[in-house]
């Protein structure tokens, strides 16, 4: 089972044939998961505290606003820990929590510095896409060390 | 700065989406409530949520899924149910990330579609992927031979 970090991090299609096909999705769900389940000092919504955009400063200069920081302190580890990707280019603009488009070219950046193995894939937009979109994702993740299902 | 206190802490929060001709989410959360092994379900407009002990919910989730294998979609989330930082109830619009669902669940049928084929596909059988169309930017090294040929 290989952890397969996905792009955007709050995709449902993803997160679910990646898990259906055997390996482990890293989403942001598991990082908010953390920060929330951990005491401490009150910081809503999602618990990002004062520390966390000086975490990210692993992965963006302190000139970088601290939004791109700590969101960073959310993804970065994620990144460092993936061994393969799943990319979806057309993903709109509003999408949840990755609503930051520089940080979001960043991730994109970061994931391929480390030379893992990357599938660059968009939407869906027919039935034929559809079939060809997960026959794809399931062959790049059979692919992958630890098979899949 | 108050003390924060965790609330469901060691839980983990799965979403369970159904978007199927054969089966809603009321549908859905009767057969949870039957299997549910004392976790927490909440059901929703779009499926349900379950909250509980990793190993329990993983296995509901697998339960859930043979009911309706192409249609059922499942997604960790952060939070559990009804948390006020994330719940409409307190926060009285659309949930932050409903967005992104509601985005997703409009194309979903061409994914069921393609989890209903995935059998009868052949597993050496070449695959052609949806591709994002090139960006129309302008190449750097085009825009230095356009630069060179104006001073020349």
């Amino acid at each position: 089972m290989a952890k397969v970090f996905i792009y955007p991090t709050t995709s449902l299609i993803l997160s679910d044939l990646v898990a259906r096909f055997g390996h482990q999705p890293l989403s942001a769900a598991l990082q908010v998961r953390e920060k929330i389940q951990t005491a401490g000092l009150e910081s809503p919504p999602l618990q990002i505290t004062p520390e966390d955009p000086k975490k990210g400063l692993k992965y963006a200069a302190v000139e970088v606003p601290s939004g791109v920081r700590g969101r960073m302190s959310l993804y970065g580890p994620m990144i460092e820990e993936a061994e393969a990707a799943v990319i979806i280019h057309d993903a709109d603009f509003s999408f949840g929590c990755m609503g930051c488009a520089r940080t979001n070219e960043l991730i994109q950046f970061l994931l391929r510095k480390r030379e893992i193995p990357i599938l660059d894939i968009r939407y869906p937009r027919s039935d034929d896409e559809g079939v060809e979109f997960v026959a794809a994702i399931r062959k790049f993740l059979q692919d992958l060390p630890g098979g899949g299902a | 700065m108050k003390e924060y206190r965790p609330r469901y802490v060691g839980t983990v929060t799965k979403y369970v989406f159904v978007e199927s001709p054969d089966m809603t989410p009321s549908d859905l959360a009767i057969r949870a409530y039957e299997i549910s092994l004392g976790v927490m379900i909440k059901e929703t407009c779009f499926g349900l949520q379950i909250t509980g002990n990793q190993e329990e919910v993983h296995q509901i989730v697998a339960r859930l899924r043979e009911f309706d294998p192409a249609h059922i979609f499942v997604k960790d989330r952060g939070f559990p149910p009804g948390d006020p930082r994330r719940c409409r109830a307190n926060l009285g619009g659309a949930r932050p990330g409903y967005y992104g669902h509601e985005f997703e669940i409009s194309l979903i049928r061409y994914v069921s579609k393609g989890i209903e084929e995935l059998p009868g596909r052949a597993p050496d059988q070449a695959v052609h992927p949806p591709r994002a169309a090139g960006l129309a930017r302008l190449d750097a090294k085009k825009l230095q031979k356009i630069i060179e040929s104006q001073e020349s």
